[in-house]
């Protein structure tokens, strides 16, 4: 006989753990204050804005590097939990403490389209390509309107390694 | 240029850095600022840590030293007239940084237009010989005919 569904709050609960985990741990992105929200399976990184984020203070505007990290978070993020999801959903991942180790960005091109404002900044990544060792990535950054994109980034990866069995 | 002047010029580099929150925050220190050359040194922090494993810096961490450095180099350039702001850059990770190192970038604007400029840019740890990242990039040059 088929197994009857999980109840939904045990699923929210496990796919938010795990995402929490895979966030939480970097101090990197705890430090520009970067959150992600889920919908299934679809991430959106968010960006506070804060005062140490500016690079232009006459305008004032958000640091183009602020801009360019928020972009490989997002991607990196991206990257990692879509990676994590099969496993997740499948049960294999039961422990929320061990994770597999995140991709590391091999280049990565910003495109600043307008100056990032003093507001709260929302990215969308989407792998472009996912294979074995390699992977691309595409991410759009917007701010009040979705349409008017304040930045875009393409970058490159190369996926961890699963660990081996036999050791 | 005379010591008086010398001193005088990184003394505005120095309340330069001072004025952008972000590059205050992150401890960035102008050391060179001359005709169309930069150089920007950022100390090791734990809260720039993209690994906790290994406690390697995060290469967001790397690409906002990098943005910094090359905006510098743009406005110290003879021909720039004012400010500037980042098109496009692009940054290529060859190595990880040394945990524990800081990090000095050094960027050069090697080539200026009525309207853009074209930067290089290259960041090492203490082994100077190997870099952790090189970039390119172009910015905008403002307040010029158009």
């Amino acid at each position: 006989m088929r197994k009857p569904p999980e109840p939904v709050q045990v699923v929210k609960q496990r796919r938010e753990a795990a995402l929490a985990g895979l966030v939480g741990r970097v101090p990197y992105i705890q430090y520009l204050g970067v959150t992600f929200d889920r919908r299934g399976d679809e991430l959106t990184g968010v960006l506070p804005f804060a005062e140490k984020l500016i690079g232009n203070p006459l305008l004032p505007a958000i640091h183009g590097g602020v801009t360019s990290a928020f972009l490989e978070i997002t991607s990196v993020i991206t990257l990692g939990w879509t990676n994590l999801w099969d496993d997740l959903e499948n049960g294999a991942h039961e422990d929320a403490t061990t994770f597999p180790r995140m991709p590391k960005t091999i280049d990565f091109t910003v495109d600043y389209l307008r100056s990032g404002l003093p507001r709260d900044a929302y990215a969308r990544a989407r792998i472009t390509r996912a294979g074995r060792r390699y992977a691309s990535v595409h991410v759009e950054a917007w701010q009040d309107n979705r349409s008017k994109l304040f930045a875009q980034a393409t970058g490159h990866f190369l996926m961890p390694q699963p660990r081996s069995d036999t050791t | 240029m005379s010591d008086k002047n010398r001193n005088a010029k990184i003394q505005m580099a120095r309340q330069f850095m001072a004025a952008i929150p972000h590059a205050r925050d992150l401890g960035m220190e102008l050391t060179e600022l001359e005709g169309g050359v930069a150089t920007i040194t950022m100390p090791y922090d734990e809260r720039l840590i993209g690994d906790p494993e290994t406690g390697i810096l995060h290469g967001g961490a790397v690409a906002a030293l990098m943005d910094s450095c090359c905006g510098a180099a743009v406005m110290c350039h003879p021909s720039n007239p004012g400010g500037t702001a980042t098109i496009d850059l692009r940054v290529d990770y060859m190595r990880s940084a040394t945990p524990g190192q800081a990090l000095s970038t050094t960027a050069t604007c090697y080539h200026i237009t009525r309207s853009v400029a074209f930067v290089r840019a290259t960041a090492v740890d203490e082994d100077t010989q190997n870099p952790v990242a090189m970039a390119t990039g172009t910015f905008t040059v403002e307040g010029g005919r158009t």
